[in-house]
């Protein structure tokens, strides 16, 4: 298998309602900003993959509406439905497979849909749909799972939301600028029990795309190319009954496959950072032990001991997170770009110092069936 | 360097206009059990999964988490790939690409579609931007009559020409057990059935199937232990060039997107003349116009002259380059599997598999997608290693 590496990124400021810009706007500016990021143009990008689904667009076959604007005319071109950490994965097939460079690009727009409505559609029509199942429900069944399983409460959760929300005060792409105490996370509203309106990760409206390079095209770029080490994906279950949704199976699955292909053993040692999918505070501490940072029902003592903090061993989300931009599709891709951009050395106020190796994360489906983990380095 | 990669198996369901008996996800293991026989393999040797089909037709939202039971991924790499019409084919191209990355050997792809549980064109109307094209210019038929009625006017080409498409390929799906519909029809049936949109009659046109397919690419070296003879992929080809009806209407071009698609598999494929050196195409074409059009777009025939060359009978089964062996989509139109049906029967007649549709020696077959907003995609099938 050849070498890539991530050569170009972008990502608009994540916000509320980007009532100035359609979709094929958000695009068409990242695409341009990708390109303007790596030094190159349009004739230099080989071929095209687009992250988009029908559900979020309220409009079938989505992608129709914004290849013109990723600069896909008469180029090779696809369309991934789920997160955008599994475009980018298909990209990256592709550039393995022949393509010199492959641009991945993402766009969600949370403000024109219902996202109760949306995310209820990934569920059974016939048993579980009419329960009015969806995302913030699932997940209170699936935190309530984890806190009884190991004794966390809810003041665990709400810390993890105290720190990436004071996190994404460093970021100026975040949508959400917010200091929150601990207090405030436990008197938000409540949504879904155990889950408060602080442990939900925001609606936003955004945008992000990268460029993958193959090793031969690399010096293409004007930039310090980041390398891809690691990468893998993989599914749990439909039903959550089927599923222990308090061990997440299958991010253990996709993690011990990126370490392997990375030649990483012990995972603490070796990554610097994490990116990872906090749609909910809870999700913290859980992929943490999924990701093989610590045993299981441990991961809430790591942000305790101070090891997650930007000060600390290995810092969670420096970016902010889902907690604090939650672009659905678009969050996943971010936190590929927010790693590149550490590895590059170029994340200003929220950087993590002398950053080598990050882990990227993004899932699919209800409660984090599907799990998609990257590891990048700035060496090959 | 990407690794080379072949077909070694392909499995499809019993496609009926309604499969009240099977649930989506039955009805895509239905497909998936099949393909995994017809390679001596299980499950478990399946190292990961690309699936697709038309969220909005059966209301589902994230399919591959969806459909784990009836595709067997649990605990396995997924991945959802969705392009519209073209999706079966963008998810075979992607099952190509999983294995030509060097990351997996063995890759299921799927495409299904129950399209009894949906109104098609209720949810295809959605395609089109909802302030500028919605209300006038949208959904299958409509832009698809106005292509023909230009091709028409500029060829000269006429009703009957169109229909005799429908007649060759309703009549190859006699030989084969898997189509939808299986009843001879003549000429003047085509002729007689009721107008839809000018010129297209309801015979002029695909069915709405219930169906699934699956198909299993595998890694040079896993392909020749799996296959007596795999399907190897010679070439593929994308162009989903417009985004706007209004862009695509500039038909003296053609079908842009599938003449630049073609060109390119050509010749990623060493292929300087199609007609001849094709043994078969398997070509998506939802209607009899796009039969005597876009064959000239592949390069089968010169300009304006598809109308006769399927008259002379060069594309029969017996002719110079036969399309449609299977009765097509014109017979059997699961739409997010019709396009992977495609490139199913490519290498079922590659593989010599195809019992009463099998051509009697294929070397090099052709498989082509269409849907969005007039877009193709292109995979060119051999049976040498290339």
């Amino acid at each position: 298998m050849d070498n890539i590496a991530i050569v170009g990124v972008a990502q608009t400021k994540y916000a509320k309602r980007k009532k100035d810009k359609t979709c094929a706007d958000l695009v068409f500016d990242v695409t341009r900003a990708a390109m303007e990021d790596a030094g190159l143009t349009l004739g230099d990008v080989d071929n095209v993959v687009t992250v988009s689904n029908d559900f979020i667009d309220g409009r079938t076959i989505s992608s129709m509406a914004v290849g013109d604007a990723a600069g896909a005319h008469d180029k090779n071109i696809s369309t991934v439905e789920g997160d955008g950490t599994f475009g980018a994965l298909y990209g990256a097939m592709r550039t393995l497979g022949g393509f010199g460079t492959t641009l991945v690009v993402t766009h969600a727009k949370g403000s024109e849909g219902d996202v109760r409505f949306i995310t209820n559609g990934m569920f059974d029509p016939i048993y579980q749909r009419l329960l009015g199942l969806e995302s913030i429900s699932s997940s209170a069944l699936q935190a309530r799972m984890y806190m009884d399983r190991y004794g966390l409460t809810e003041e665990d959760f709400a810390r993890v939301s105290v720190k990436n929300h004071a996190n994404g005060k460093n970021n100026p792409f975040a949508h959400l600028q917010l200091d929150v105490t601990v207090d405030d996370v436990m008197n938000s509203e409540k949504l879904a029990d155990p889950l408060k309106k602080l442990d939900c990760s925001p609606v936003s409206d955004g945008a992000a795309a990268i460029i993958i390079a193959n090793e031969s095209h690399v010096k293409k770029a004007k930039t310090k190319p980041v390398w891809v080490r690691g990468m893998a994906h993989c599914s749990d279950a439909y039903l959550l009954g089927d599923r222990d949704l308090a061990v997440p199976q299958s991010l253990a699955a996709a993690s011990k496959k990126a370490y392997t292909m990375a030649g990483i053993s012990d995972p603490l040692k070796s990554i610097d950072l994490v990116e990872l999918y906090d749609a909910f505070s809870y999700m913290e501490p859980m992929w943490l032990e999924g990701m093989g940072f610590c045993e299981a029902g441990k991961g809430a003592r790591l942000l305790d001991q101070g090891v997650t903090a930007m000060s600390g061993g290995l810092p969670v989300n420096p970016s902010g997170g889902v907690l604090s931009s939650h672009a659905m599709l678009v969050a996943g891709l971010a936190r590929i770009i927010e790693s590149v951009l550490q590895l590059r050395g170029e994340a200003g106020q929220r950087q993590v110092e002398n950053a080598k190796t990050a882990l990227a994360h993004g899932i699919n489906g209800a409660c984090g069936q599907a799990h998609c983990v990257w590891i990048l380095g700035n060496q090959k | 360097m990407a690794q080379k990669v072949a077909i070694v198996g392909t499995g499809q369901t019993d496609h009926k206009s309604h499969r009240p008996d099977v649930t989506g996800q039955e009805m895509i293991r239905e497909a998936v059990d099949r393909a995994l026989e017809d390679c001596g393999i299980t499950i478990r040797d399946i190292d990961a999964i690309v699936i697709g089909n038309m969220d909005h037709f059966e209301s589902i939202n994230y399919v591959d988490n969806w459909s784990i039971e009836g595709s067997g991924g649990f605990m396995k790499p997924i991945m959802k790939v969705t392009t519209g019409g073209t999706t079966g084919a963008s998810v075979a191209i992607a099952a190509y690409y999983h294995v030509a990355s060097g990351m997996f050997d063995r890759v299921l792809a799927i495409g299904w579609e129950k399209n009894s549980e949906s109104d098609t064109t209720g949810a295809i109307i959605t395609c089109s931007d909802p302030i500028w094209d919605r209300f006038s210019y949208s959904g299958a038929i409509p832009s698809l009559a106005t292509e023909a009625t230009a091709y028409m006017k500029q060829y000269g080409a006429t009703q009957e020409d169109a229909a005799r498409v429908a007649v060759r390929d309703r009549n190859n799906a006699l030989n084969n057990p898997h189509a939808h519909l299986q009843r001879p029809i003549t000429l003047e049936d085509v002729m007689s059935s009721p107008m839809l949109a000018h010129p297209i009659k309801l015979l002029d046109v695909c069915p709405r199937t219930d169906g699934a397919c699956a198909v299993v690419f595998a890694a040079d070296g896993e392909a020749q232990r799996l296959a007596k003879q795999p399907a190897w992929v010679h070439a593929t080809a994308v162009r989903h060039t417009y985004s706007w009806f209004g862009d695509s209407t500039d038909y003296d071009a053609g079908l842009v997107s599938l003449a630049r698609a073609s060109q390119e598999a050509y010749k990623k494929a060493g292929i300087s003349n199609p007609a001849e050196e094709l043994d078969v195409a398997e070509l998506y074409l939802p209607y009899t116009y796009a039969g005597i059009k876009w064959i000239e777009d592949l390069n089968f025939c010169g300009r304006g002259e598809g109308a006769k060359f399927v008259r002379d009978g060069n594309t029969n089964m017996d002719g110079m380059i036969p399309v449609n062996p299977s009765g097509g989509v014109i017979s059997t139109n699961c739409i997010g599997a019709t396009a992977l049906l495609r490139v199913a029967e490519a290498s079922i007649q590659v593989m010599g598999k195809g019992g009463k549709r099998q051509l009697p020696k294929v070397n090099k077959a052709l498989a082509t997608g269409f849907g969005g907003c007039f877009w193709s995609d292109v995979m060119i099938l051999g049976a040498e290693r290339s």
